[in-house]
């Protein structure tokens, strides 16, 4: 096939560089969520740490 | 230096290295003389397919780690290998098809071995996550992983050879003595996206990995802590 224009070919480039940015982005959003989670899940766990103790 | 503090220059290679790759790709690479602008879908795609391909091969390697010496963190390190790349392997798939679509007018080409054995090492992979967790009991579940993993690790570079001796049709053969025959400028922007790609992959898997490993941390003071409540 021949070379396809600029503003045809460029359309194709820039929906593979969307593709990995918008696969990256809302991993990296997934993972920080979880990571969110485990620090809430730590602090409520000290807390029930700290309630054993008291008692 | 303490790992939490490593991480941070992990990531932040990445980010650097990713912005120079996407510097060199649009502003220092030339403009293929065959396929045009659009052949600068080759330096996300094939760095991203071949870091993913490694990924498999990686998950393997540290199953058998796992298998080896019984030790269930290499499972761990195996699992986030295989999730991460099935995860990349999502736009590889994509921008593949895309650049297919652009170059060859066609979204997916069936005769093609490269693209079919790719599909075949995806797919396989598919099916670690659900024989995974259908196992309950951890030990049991980390061993079958493992032996999952070793085995699907395996095919990879198998399958990488059978395509290397199938006739090509049209997907180009890029990793070979004369390197695609690129020129200069081609090569290192190919080399820098590929570098970027590998760091990506290393920040995702350390932080993929730390999280998991403090999650399961924290589900095992919780049932120690539950275990001894009951005992009182």
């Amino acid at each position: 096939m021949p070379a396809l224009p600029l503003h045809e070919a460029g359309a194709y480039v820039a929906a593979a560089y969307a593709v990995f940015a918008t696969v990256l982005m809302a991993y990296v959003a997934i993972m920080s969520r979880h990571v969110s989670r485990v620090r809430r899940e730590v602090a409520d766990l000290r807390d029930e740490l700290a309630h054993d103790r008291e008692e | 230096m303490s790992r939490a503090a490593r991480i941070p220059r992990l990531e932040a290679a990445a980010a650097v290295t990713l912005g120079l790759a996407l510097t060199l790709v649009f502003f220092y690479a030339p403009i293929d003389a065959d396929q045009g602008f659009v052949q600068k879908i080759f330096y996300l795609h094939v760095p991203l397919a071949i870091v993913t391909l490694g990924g498999f091969l990686a998950g393997g390697v540290l199953a058998a780690l796992c298998l080896g010496t019984g030790d269930r963190e290499w499972d761990l390190r195996s699992y986030v290998a295989i999730h991460l790349s099935l995860i990349l392997s999502l736009p590889v798939l994509a921008t593949g098809a895309i650049w297919a679509r652009a170059a060859w007018g066609h979204w997916w080409v069936w005769s093609e071995p490269t693209l079919v054995s790719f599909l075949i090492v995806f797919l396989l992979f598919c099916c670690y996550q659900p024989l995974r967790f259908a196992i309950e009991d951890p030990e049991l579940q980390a061993r079958a992983a493992s032996v999952f993993a070793v085995l699907g690790g395996a095919f990879v570079p198998l399958n990488f050879i059978a395509v290397r001796l199938a006739q090509p049709l049209t997907h180009p053969r890029v990793l070979s003595a004369t390197g695609g025959a690129m020129p200069g400028a081609m090569r290192l922007t190919f080399l820098v996206s590929l570098a970027a790609m590998l760091l990506v992959f290393l920040s995702l898997f350390r932080l993929e990995a730390a999280r998991k490993a403090a999650a399961r941390e924290l589900k095992r003071i919780r049932r120690e802590r539950h275990a001894r409540a009951a005992v009182a």
